[in-house]
């Protein structure tokens, strides 16, 4: 394999300009981050700490492995929403006692841990990702339950908690509860459902109704520790199979648990050299262009993520708009396709083959979106855009090796289905603070509202308030440009986290490694490739 | 005796004792083309010395009273082994007159004087007799043993306090206890007799009285059958810990040549006296100018190498040499003293608790580079170092031209000595070494108990910080090398970092939390909160090069169980790494006293049901021929005693339980 060459050059007056903007993007992805990281602000931690209790990223940092990684997934779930940055929830990837598993816990200083709409949505990706990667998930439960006022949005679809903790452990995906306090009402499920629970003395409180909700019901005069306590469900009901002395020491056991699940990771082992690319990752500040028009050449991305630099360019020569190839990842090996440009139909069929051959190979693939669609126009149509961006979308939702999609740029119209896009299930979505996504660019779309407005018009026998409909078009355009940056699709769990692009061979990695705790084999049957 | 003065070849020697001695013997026979027999006890199947000598007899047996101190099986072991000589080393059974006789009576050259002269020095209270005799100035005593304790309390009135007990068969301070006023004087007596009999087999003890700061000199005298009875000059042993010796020197920087002739002189009389033959030492008390004959070791010294130093001969070669028959190599006079030559002895304890002995696996055991250093050991790394025997590990014998330079030189070989797995005397012996007043040359036995601060520890305490990053970043490196997953993820990596990896550390009773994270801007480092510039430069498991708050730093880190050992130019810091977490049996332990080392109950104290207060004597250990209490750690009352008088007990065995919690339990926060 070929180490790649380089044309970025850091004295570029573009490359300054592309970095500039990059980092006053991550500035504010910062700045939501710090919010996310106080919890319910500095009142609602202290009076968590005064009660002797660690917050949510001290649980789960004692709880990794000393020095390995953890990935944060969607820390800014939420944000710009009415609801708490990271909405309540902290998830993640993390190592324990040698095991990468998917953690989940409750920050109890944001409005006591409850469940609202966005809480859910992240627990139930967590619970996804957890499924699709084979991780085995650890619950530090500590939640007040539903969000109340927000009921209607999270009974029904939150009933799926339940139900997926069964189904993973039915599946052989061992699930570990830490009850750190509260985890009432439906919440007593979680540890209930769980193949394994362990319970904070004198700090978990694990019933389907309160003392209030007793009394209320049957008259009768409970007391919190006999109705729900770490002692009583350890030593009387064995709700609870280990009493913890204390938080360390629940801790202390669910690593314990860990330790003897016997975990063997079902996909293989990284395999190629696993060193440094050849070239600055801190350069790819300055790649993405600070104008989204502006094109920029994918490679000098997979330059600076993969191993060594090394690159083995598939059909280089034909459809070069694309970029495929094959290159390694923290040791494993992947295959890489990346826009450099519009979807034409020489692009679509050359991703069809390579994600064949990918599954042929059993690689995983990482896709590099920036891409503004796939072409139209009388030539494109007649030359059947439709046939191949279709082999194309065929080829990537029948593939059943790990997808991993970067959002290094823009995603418009169907090229996001065909790139492998959150619809499309792959195993983990990332986003750059540059990335913007939408059915079309704000300002192609507006035109395209107001033609169609003036032939319905025109139809009509109506004329045009040409000063009203610029308002319209403005309005619309500034609408949709809103609602596609990274900021926006991350808050809804379009992506699993607004990554730094030079963190993103890190990310990969760990995202990668954790793809292989499930088997990795690729597809042999695929849906009738329009010929 | 008689047929000692005629030649008597010497082709297979036993050498009745083990340890550096056993091999120190072994070196030179070869070097004389005597073949080399070893006899060891069961611990010590797998020392060097065994595997050193050409054949080895065991002695079925762990204590020393079964093995090396067992003179009918160490004369079979000889009859087994087809000796003809027996060297019998230090200590054991070397001044055993019995012995001795044993030797002669099998036929077997006994390389040492005959019996005849150490039964007359053996009794410490009858040779003291026998040198008056001789015009050898001596100290006056009352012996103990068999008095009542109002006779005892009489008898010490009037010798005056304080007053020194001392066993009457024994040297190397067993036994031997100072007693400042009438309310010590029985404990020490009984406890004196009790390790007495137990290190000597004889359990005399008599009272003498104390010299405050006296020196302790001694002068090395070598006989042969021929009737030449020379001095090999003087040694100064003044440093002593609790009476043991443990630095010494040649020559004295207190001698003068004319001290040195009177002492030479006295010495030669009191070994012309007993008619010796072979090597001998002749001790004396140094006290305002005058001396004291305190006894005669009718042996080769533990320190003999500072007199083969400075006068370039080889006392294990004179000494065979003698039991062969042969004459003296010298005349008196002919021998001349060059130089400086300082020893130390490296000892398995802890100082900072109360010389404890230390027991364990030495998992390693190198020596620093430094040029002239001799080092006379008995361990290799792995051995286990147990309870059973003398925890002396080394010597290490420094000769250079001048006082100043030896001990220089001999502090930085100890300094640099890398010892993992035991506590040593290593800190105290290289800060007495660069302490003034023994640079001055005034010493004398009370120099360590004197200065507390020689105790501390010889990093101090800022340097430790040093030594607790690169432990903690060693640890970090480890742990990242070994991790089974994600091994090449940058280590600690967070894309949401709410706060830094920490490590707390403990060495000499201090704690240091070092907290640290590894980002693209560089490394950040809180040592106890506080901030800290470093820069990694090398990182490996085992070595650590950085450069904190602008200084570059060369470590080596060697982690074994949650113990970090780190070497540096500083010295030695053995640092326990806190667990993340309190492990489960932390609940059960409290309450319940636990042997601090391996060793023999002599005393039960208490009784089930008994109230006792907080550090009350529940129980006595013995190990290592030392008396170790074990105390109540709080209040409480005795519910079980899980020991009886006479038990052999392993390193945190329950002895006692007691009931009532300690203060403070309950609160598991680390």
């Amino acid at each position: 394999m070929s180490v790649m060459s380089t044309r970025l050059d850091p004295r570029a007056e573009t490359y300054q300009q592309n970095r500039a903007a990059t980092l006053r993007l991550l500035e504010q992805v910062e700045a939501h981050l710090r919010q996310a990281l106080g919890g319910g602000g500095p009142r609602y931690v202290e009076r968590h700490r005064e009660r002797g209790r660690l917050l949510v990223r001290e649980r789960i940092d004692l709880l990794v492995d000393r020095d390995s990684p953890f990935l944060e997934l969607s820390p800014l779930a939420a944000v710009g929403t009415e609801y708490h940055t990271g909405a309540a929830i902290v998830t993640g990837i993390g190592v324990v006692n040698g095991v990468e598993c998917l953690i989940s816990g409750n920050d109890p200083t944001v409005r006591g841990g409850s469940t609202n709409p966005y809480t859910l949505h992240k627990s139930l990706r967590a619970q996804e990702v957890a499924r699709r990667n084979r991780l085995p998930l650890i619950n530090l439960t500590e939640s007040g339950g539903a969000d109340l006022p927000t009921q209607a949005q999270i009974f029904v679809p939150g009933g799926a908690t339940f139900k997926n903790l069964t189904q993973l452990s039915a599946a052989g995906i061992p699930t570990i509860t830490l009850v750190f306090g509260s985890s009432t009402a439906g919440g007593a499920y979680v540890p209930g459902m769980s193949d394994y629970s362990v319970m904070v003395k004198n700090q978990a409180r694990v019933f389907l109704g309160g003392p209030p909700l007793v009394k209320m019901a049957i008259g009768e005069d409970a007391d919190e520790e006999e109705l729900g306590g770490a002692e009583m469900h350890s030593r009387i009901s064995g709700v609870s199979d280990h009493f913890a002395r204390d938080e360390r020491d629940a801790i202390r056991i669910g690593r314990a648990i860990v330790g003897h699940l016997n975990w063997r990771k079902l996909g293989p082992s990284p395999s190629m050299p696993a060193d440094e690319p050849r070239y600055d990752p801190a350069e790819l500040l300055g790649v993405p262009s600070a104008d989204p028009r502006q094109p920029f050449d994918v490679r000098e991305i997979i330059a600076r993520v993969v191993d060594g630099s090394r690159f083995e360019e598939f059909k280089p020569l034909y459809g070069q708009q694309l970029v495929t190839g094959w290159a390694s990842i923290h040791g494993y090996p992947v295959g890489v396709i990346g826009n450099n440009g519009i979807l034409f139909s020489e692009e679509s069929e050359k991703a069809a083959q390579f994600i064949q051959l990918c599954n042929l190979h059993d690689t995983s693939i990482v896709f590099l979106q920036n891409i503004t669609g796939y072409m139209v126009g009388t030539k494109a149509e007649q030359g059947g855009i439709v046939k191949d961006g279709a082999k194309m979308i065929n080829a990537v939702s029948n593939s059943t090796v790990p997808h991993f999609t970067v959002m290094v740029g823009v995603s418009y119209g169907a090229g996001n289905y065909g790139m492998a896009g959150r619809a499309y299930d792959p195993r983990f979505v990332f986003t750059w603070p540059n990335h913007r996504i939408a059915v079309m660019g704000g300002k192609q779309l507006a035109g395209v509202m107001s033609i169609i407005q003036r032939v319905a018009a025109q139809a009509r026998g109506e004329t045009i308030d040409e000063e009203k409909e610029a308002a319209a078009r403005r309005a619309l355009e500034e609408q949709i440009e809103s609602e596609a940056g990274a900021l926006y699709a991350t808050a809804r769990l379009w992506d699993d986290g607004i990554i730094d692009p030079r963190d993103t061979r890190t990310v990969l990695g760990i995202a990668i490694s954790a793809a292989h705790n499930n088997i990795v084999q690729g597809a042999r049957h695929y849906g009738v490739f329009r010929m | 005796m008689d047929e000692q003065g005629t030649p008597r070849p010497i082709r297979r020697l036993l050498i009745a004792n083990r340890g550096e001695i056993a091999r120190r013997i072994t070196r030179t026979a070869r070097e004389m083309g005597i073949a080399t027999i070893a006899v060891y006890a069961e611990p010590d199947r797998e020392a060097p010395f065994v595997a050193e000598a050409d054949v080895a007899v065991p002695l079925a047996g762990s204590a020393s009273s079964e093995t090396y101190l067992d003179i009918g099986r160490m004369v079979e072991a000889a009859r087994l082994a087809g000796a003809d000589a027996v060297h019998p080393g230090y200590g054991f059974l070397a001044e055993n007159a019995a012995f001795a006789q044993a030797c002669v009576d099998a036929g077997l050259v006994f390389v040492g004087p005959p019996p005849a002269a150490i039964r007359a020095m053996g009794s410490k209270v009858e040779a003291k007799r026998l040198m008056r005799g001789a015009g050898v100035p001596v100290l006056p005593h009352v012996e103990a043993s068999g008095l009542t304790e109002t006779q005892l309390v009489h008898a010490a009135g009037q010798e005056g306090f304080p007053l020194l007990v001392k066993a009457s068969a024994g040297g190397g301070g067993k036994g031997m206890h100072i007693v400042r006023d009438a309310r010590e004087l029985v404990e020490a007596v009984r406890s004196g007799e009790r390790e007495a009999l137990s290190a000597f087999g004889d359990g005399a003890v008599f009272l003498e009285r104390y010299l405050e700061r006296a020196r302790h000199i001694e002068v090395q005298v070598f006989a042969d059958h021929h009737g030449n009875v020379c001095h090999l000059f003087e040694r100064e042993c003044s440093v002593q810990r609790r009476h043991q010796k443990v630095i010494e020197e040649s020559p004295s920087p207190v001698v003068d040549p004319d001290l040195r002739e009177r002492m030479a002189a006295a010495a030669v009389a009191a070994a012309r006296a007993i008619g010796y033959t072979n090597a001998g030492t002749v001790e004396f008390l140094y006290w305002n100018g005058e001396f004291f004959f305190l006894e005669m070791n009718t042996r080769l010294q533990v320190e003999h190498p500072v007199t083969e130093a400075v006068t370039g001969l080889d006392l294990v070669r004179l000494q065979l040499l003698v039991a062969r028959g042969e004459r003296l190599p010298f005349y008196e006079g002919e021998v001349t003293q060059e130089g400086h030559a300082i020893e130390a002895r490296l000892y398995a304890e802890d100082p900072a608790a109360g010389f404890l002995p230390s027991t364990g696996t030495l998992l390693r055991y190198g020596h620093a580079a430094v040029p002239g250093v001799r080092v006379d050991d008995g361990v290799v790394a792995g051995y286990e170092v147990s309870a059973y025997f003398d925890p002396m590990l080394a010597k290490l014998i420094v000769h250079a031209p001048t006082r100043e330079e030896a001990a220089a030189r001999l502090a930085a070989a100890l300094s640099g000595m890398r010892i993992h797995g035991v506590r040593t005397n290593r800190d105290l012996l290289v800060r007495v070494l660069r302490h003034p007043e023994f640079l001055a040359g005034e010493v004398d036995t009370e120099l360590i108990e004197r200065h507390p601060e020689l105790l501390e520890p010889l990093v101090d305490a800022q340097t430790r910080r040093v030594y607790a990053v690169a432990a903690a970043l060693a640890g970090e490196r480890e742990r990242r090398a070994t991790a089974r997953v994600l091994r090449t993820i940058p280590s600690g990596w967070r894309n949401v970092r709410s706060q830094l990896h920490q490590t707390a550390l403990e060495a000499e009773g201090e704690r240091i939390r070092v907290a640290y994270a590894f980002d693209r801007a560089g490394t950040e480092l809180r040592l106890d909160g506080e901030s800290h510039e470093l820069r990694i430069v090398a990182a490996n498991p085992e070595r650590m090069a950085f450069e904190l708050d602008g200084l570059r730093h060369t470590l080596d880190v060697h982690h074994a169980g949650d113990v970090y050992y780190v070497n540096g130019p500083a010295g030695q810091v053995d640092f326990r790494e806190l667990p993340r977490f309190a492990e489960t049996d932390e609940l059960e332990a409290a309450g319940s006293c636990t042997a601090p080392v391996p060793g023999l109950v002599v005393a039960v104290r208490v009784q089930e049901g008994e109230r006792v207060s907080k550090g009350q004597k529940l129980a006595v250990l013995e190990a290592m021929k030392m008396e170790l209490p074990v105390e109540a750690p709080h209040d409480g009352v005795v519910v079980r005693v899980a020991v009886s008088a006479g038990e052999q007990v392993a390193a945190g065995q329950v002895l006692v339980m007691l009931d009532g919690q300690p203060a403070g339990d309950g609160q598991a926060d680390s």
